[in-house]
C-alpha cells in the first residue's frame, strides 16, 4: 500500500478523529524501523532489552496530559511485564510514514490520545506477550498452555523452570505474530496495571532542568531567529531597512518569511530578538486596520438579530411554544477571543539542504508538521523527518496549523545545512494565535403554569473554526461544530436535557482574527450559555437549580449520574459557611460527561473568592485515576483563568494584549480546592484532557448568581461589577 | 565578557552587559533548565537564586552581576534531584508538561529556605509563578511535604 503525498497531507491535516486512511497494521514488523538501543523489537509497540527493560512505543504527543503514561499502562496491562522496568520511546512521523502508518494516527487533540488508540495498543501488548510465551515454550519444548507469566518472568511450574522476557525476546521477534482476531483482551474490570493511579513515567527530568524541550535544542553551528508578523491580521510587509541592523552583534541576515512576516537571524536568539526590535519595518496594515472589539460585537449582534439562522437542532416548535407560554425568560450572553498561552512559546528548529530537511518541534500533530516541512522545503515527504519533543503545553495551539514549522523551514532554507532555531517572543505568541472563537448567544425559554420548560430557543452567533481552516467551508455557515455540547445525538457532545420544543441555531459571523481549537473548544462557550441560562430559568420557575435540571434529565442517565455525583460530594443543599454560595453545571464533550459544583463568596465590594470546586467526570474507562484527577485540577485552572481574566480584545485590527501582564493567567493563590469524583461506567471510552473545562465557568457564574441574585452574562469577570 | 559564578563555578560569559541572565545561561553557558516564558518577569519560568534570593533572570542584565554573586540554577540546586523540594515534587507527582517546573521548584526552594514550615498563606504569597497546566494544588501539597521531609530526623537538610 502506498500513501501518496496528497493522501498524507489530507489525512494528517484533518481535524476530525479516527484513522483516516485505515492503514494501520498493528502487528506487522516495520521493515525499516530502528529498534531502541540494544533492544529487540518484538512488534511495533514493544521492544525488550536483555536486562528485561520493556520499551513501549508511543505515537501520540505528550504535552502534560499524561497520555504517555496511560498508553504505556494499556500496553503493559496485556504485555504482563514489570512496570518498574518500563521505559518509553516516541516514534517519528517519518518512521510511521515509511511503515505505511503502522502506528496509526499520531495527532493528539480532541482528547483522542487514548480513546481512539486503546484497542490497538492493548492488542500490541497482548501480541507481544503471546510471542514471548511461545518463544519460551519452543525453547523448553512444552505446550505454551503450561506456562504462566508475571511481571515479565515466565514460569513452567511442572519443571520448575523460569526465564524472562529479556532472555526470550530475540526468539520471540522471529515468531509469526498472532492473528488479531484471536487475541482476547483483558476485561477492564480485571485490570492490574491499567486502571491504577500510577505515577507518571516522565517526571524525573522535569525536576532538575535536564528535560530537553524543543526550545532547548542545541545543535552544532546553530543560528537563531526572531520573528515578527504584521500586527494586523491580513496586513502585509512593505519593506524593512536591513542596513540599519546589519552591523549589530551576531546578526547574519534578515529573511522575508512570507507576505506578512519578517525574521532576523543571528548567532543567538537574544541578538536576533534585539536586532528585530531595532529593525525599521513598514507594514501595509490592509483592510482590517480599523476593526475593533466594538465593531466585532456589532457584527455578531447581526447574527443574533437575523431573521434566520442554521438550525442545528429543531424539535417541535420552540418559537410557538415560547410565545404561548405564560412565562418567558430571555438573555444574551457573550464570550471573548482567547489565546492559548502555552508556557513554551511557539518554536521550531529546522535544518534544510537540497537533499533533505528535518525539524525539532513541539507538535500535537507530528504528521502535520512533516507535511508542513515537506511543503515549505519543497522536498518529498520521504526526504523529511520530524524529531518530536514533549511539549511545554499544547491546548490545541500546536495541532494542524503548524505556522511556526513552516516559518522555521522557510528561514532555514536561506542557510542551507545550518540548523536555525526560531523562537517566538511571548508578545508574538499572544498577538498571533489561533484564538478561541468569539461568540454571543441569545437564549429564550418558555415556562408553563407549573414552571416546566415548554420550549427553548438558543441562537449562537460567532466565528467558525471550520470556516477559518477552510475558507470554502459552507458559505451558509451550517457549522454544527459551533454548537458542540448542544447536539441531540448521543455519544460525543450531547445536550443532557429533554425539552419538548427545542431549537438550537448558529449564525456564522466571521472576523479577520484567526481562530482555532482551544482546549475544550466550543463546549466552553456553549457550556456557559446553556448552563447559566438554565439557572436563570430555574429561578424564574421558582425551583432549585439542581432539581430543575434533574426533572429534564430522566432520558439522559449518564449526564444525570454525573450531576448527582458532583452534587452529592459537594453536599448540595447542606448548610454552608456564612457568605458562601453554591453553583452547579453539567455538560458533555469529547465523549465524556462532566458536572461541577462551585463554592464562592462575593464581598460587599464585589470581590470574588472561589473556595472549593467539586468536579465529577464519567469518561467510561478510567485508565489512570490519579492522572485524570490531575487533568481535572488543570482544567479548573485553565477554565478559571478564562472565567476571571481571559480576554483578547481587538483594537486597530490587532490584538491589544501582548504579554502576561495584560493577558492574566490564574495564579496559585487564586486556585480553589479541587475535588475530583470519577464515575467510571466501563462501557465506553471518553476523553479526559478537555471535557471538564466547560463546567468550570458556568458553575462559578451560577454560584455568583446565587450569591448576588444578579446573573453575569459576559466574560471575563474582571470587566464585570458583581454587586 | 562577564565573570559569573554559576552553580559554584566562575565562568567567563561572552555576552554584552545588557544581555539578560536568562539568555546568558541558556545560550552562552548551555544551561537550558531555566526557561523563557515571557521576558518581562511576569511568569517566573526563568527563576534562579542569586545569593539565595529568588530572582527572575529574564530581566536581570548580566552587567549588573559581580563574580562574587552566587547564581544557582535548577541544574545546581542539588545533585541527583535530592533537594527536599525535588523529592517532594516526585512524591506528589507534581509536573504535567513540566515547562514551568524549574521555576516553580526554585521558587519553592527559596521559600522553604527562609520559612521552614510555610503556611498556606505563606505559599500563596511566595508562589506567584504561572503554571498553565494548572498544577497549583499539587505544588501546594508538595511544598508542605518538602517542609516535612526537611523536618524529618533522617530526611536530611536540603
Amino acid at each position: 500500500m502506498n500513501v501518496t503525498r496528497r493522501e498524507f497531507l489530507v489525512s494528517s491535516a484533518a481535524a476530525g478523529g479516527g484513522l483516516a486512511l485505515g492503514l494501520h497494521v498493528p502487528f506487522a514488523m516495520a521493515a525499516d524501523t530502528k529498534a531502541a538501543a540494544a533492544a529487540t523489537e518484538v512488534n511495533l509497540w514493544v521492544a525488550i532489552r536483555p536486562d528485561d527493560t520493556c520499551v513501549i512505543r508511543i505515537a501520540r504527543a505528550e504535552m502534560g496530559q499524561g497520555t504517555l503514561t496511560g498508553l504505556a499502562q494499556l500496553v503493559v496491562e496485556e504485555l504482563e511485564c514489570d512496570w518498574a522496568k518500563v521505559t518509553t520511546e516516541g516514534i517519528t512521523p517519518g518512521r510511521n510514514l515509511a511503515s505505511k502508518r503502522a502506528w496509526g494516527e499520531m495527532g493528539t487533540g480532541g482528547s483522542r490520545g487514548i480513546r481512539t488508540s486503546h484497542e490497538y495498543v492493548r492488542q500490541g501488548g497482548a501480541a507481544a506477550r503471546i510471542m514471548l510465551l511461545q518463544a519460551a515454550a519452543d525453547e523448553w519444548k512444552v505446550p505454551v498452555s503450561e506456562l504462566t507469566v508475571s511481571k515479565g518472568v515466565i514460569t513452567h511450574a511442572a519443571s520448575k523452570r523460569t526465564t524472562s522476557y529479556g532472555k526470550v525476546a530475540a526468539k520471540a521477534a522471529k515468531i509469526t505474530p498472532p492473528d488479531v482476531k484471536t487475541i482476547k483482551l483483558r476485561d477492564p474490570k480485571e485490570w492490574k496495571v491499567a486502571g491504577q493511579g500510577l505515577k507518571r513515567l516522565d517526571t524525573r527530568d522535569k525536576l532538575d532542568g535536564s528535560k530537553v524541550y524543543s526550545i532547548d535544542v542545541r545543535l552544532p553551528g546553530m543560528l537563531n531567529a526572531a520573528i515578527q508578523q504584521c500586527p494586523v491580521f491580513g496586513g502585509k510587509l512593505v519593506s524593512y531597512d536591513e542596513a540599519a541592523i546589519a552591523k549589530r552583534p551576531g546578526v547574519k541576515g534578515v529573511v522575508k518569511v512570507d507576505a506578512s512576516t519578517v525574521a532576523v537571524v543571528a548567532d543567538t536568539w537574544w541578538h536576533a530578538k534585539t536586532a528585530l526590535d531595532a529593525l525599521p519595518i513598514v507594514w501595509d496594515e490592509g483592510p482590517n486596520a480599523k476593526v475593533s472589539s466594538a465593531s466585532i460585537a456589532a457584527h455578531l449582534k447581526t447574527g443574533i438579530d437575523a431573521e434566520k439562522a442554521f438550525a442545528g437542532t429543531k424539535k417541535g416548535d420552540a418559537l410557538q411554544a415560547i410565545s404561548t407560554s405564560p412565562k418567558k425568560v430571555e438573555a444574551i450572553y457573550g464570550t471573548p477571543f482567547l489565546a492559548h498561552a502555552t508556557m513554551e512559546p511557539m518554536n521550531c528548529t529546522a535544518r534544510v539542504t537540497k537533499e533533505g530537511a528535518e525539524v525539532w518541534v513541539p507538535t500535537q500533530n507530528a504528521e502535520a508538521s512533516l507535511a508542513a516541512l515537506a511543503e515549505s522545503a519543497g522536498l518529498p515527504l520521504e526526504k523529511c523527518e520530524v524529531h518530536r519533543t514533549d511539549l511545554g503545553c499544547g491546548f490545541g495551539r500546536r495541532g494542524g496549523n503548524q505556522d511556526y514549522t513552516k516559518q522555521a523551514t522557510v528561514i532555514a532554507k536561506q542557510f542551507p545545512g545550518i540548523p536555525v532555531k526560531l523562537i517566538w517572543s511571548r508578545e508574538e505568541d499572544t498577538m498571533h494565535d489561533f484564538y478561541r472563537p468569539i461568540s454571543q448567544c441569545k437564549l429564550t425559554a418558555g415556562l408553563d403554569a407549573a414552571g416546566n420548560l415548554s420550549g427553548l430557543h438558543v441562537r449562537v452567533s460567532g466565528q467558525s473554526i471550520n470556516a477559518w481552516v477552510n475558507p470554502n467551508f459552507d458559505p451558509e455557515g451550517k457549522d454544527r461544530r459551533q454548537l458542540q455540547g448542544m447536539w441531540e445525538e448521543p455519544g460525543d457532545a450531547q445536550i443532557g436535557y429533554t425539552v419538548p420544543n427545542l431549537q438550537i441555531e448558529y449564525s456564522m459571523r466571521n472576523t479577520h482574527v484567526p481562530v482555532g481549537p482551544w482546549r475544550g473548544v466550543n463546549t466552553n462557550q456553549n457550556g456557559v450559555y446553556l448552563e447559566c441560562f438554565m439557572d436563570e430559568v430555574a429561578k424564574a420557575a421558582g425551583k432549585d437549580p439542581l432539581e430543575f435540571r434533574r426533572a429534564l434529565m430522566a432520558n439522559h442517565p449518564k449526564h444525570l449520574a454525573v450531576l448527582n455525583a458532583a452534587a452529592e460530594r459537594a453536599g448540595w443543599g447542606k448548610p454552608l459557611p456564612a457568605g458562601v454560595h453554591r453553583g452547579i453545571a453539567q455538560f458533555m464533550g469529547y465523549g465524556s460527561y462532566s458536572a461541577a459544583v462551585a463554592e464562592v463568596s462575593v464581598s460587599a465590594a464585589g470581590e470574588l473568592k472561589v473556595h472549593r470546586m467539586v468536579l465529577a467526570l464519567d469518561c467510561g474507562h478510567a485508565v489512570n485515576p490519579e492522572q485524570i484527577a490531575a487533568q481535572v485540577e488543570g482544567s479548573v485552572a485553565y477554565g478559571l483563568s478564562a472565567t476571571l481574566f481571559g480576554e483578547n480584545t481587538v483594537e486597530n485590527g490587532r490584538i491589544k494584549e501582548t504579554n502576561f501582564h495584560e493577558y492574566r493567567i490564574l495564579k496559585l493563590a487564586e486556585m480553589p480546592k479541587v475535588e475530583t469524583v470519577i464515575v467510571p461506567t466501563y462501557d465506553f471510552w471518553g476523553g479526559v484532557g478537555e471535557p471538564t473545562i466547560c463546567v468550570v465557568a458556568p458553575s462559578v457564574l451560577n454560584a455568583i448568581y446565587a450569591a448576588t441574585g444578579k446573573p453575569v452574562r459576559q466574560l471575563p469577570l474582571k470587566n464585570q461589577k458583581l454587586v | 565578557m562577564a565573570k559569573l559564578n554559576i552553580n559554584g563555578k566562575v565562568l567567563d560569559v561572552k555576552a554584552e552587559p545588557d544581555t539578560p541572565l536568562l539568555w546568558a545561561l541558556r545560550e552562552q553557558v548551555g544551561l537550558t533548565g531555566t526557561k523563557y516564558g515571557c521576558g518581562v518577569a511576569a511568569c517566573g519560568a526563568c527563576s534562579v537564586h542569586i545569593n539565595g534570593e529568588l530572582t527572575r533572570s529574564c530581566t536581570m542584565p548580566i552587567g549588573s552581576l559581580k563574580a562574587t554573586d552566587r547564581i544557582v540554577t535548577i541544574e545546581g540546586l542539588s545533585k541527583g534531584a535530592t533537594h527536599a523540594v525535588q523529592r517532594a515534587w516526585a512524591e506528589v507527582d507534581v509536573p504535567q508538561c513540566g515547562y514551568c517546573q524549574s521555576g516553580q521548584i526554585m521558587a519553592a526552594a527559596a521559600l522553604i529556605a527562609k520559612t521552614a514550615k510555610p503556611t498556606d498563606a505563606d505559599i500563596d504569597a511566595a508562589m506567584t509563578n504561572i503554571c498553565r497546566c494548572g498544577t497549583y494544588q499539587r505544588i501546594r501539597k508538595a511544598i508542605h511535604r518538602a517542609a516535612e521531609l526537611n523536618a524529618a530526623p533522617k530526611g536530611g537538610k536540603a
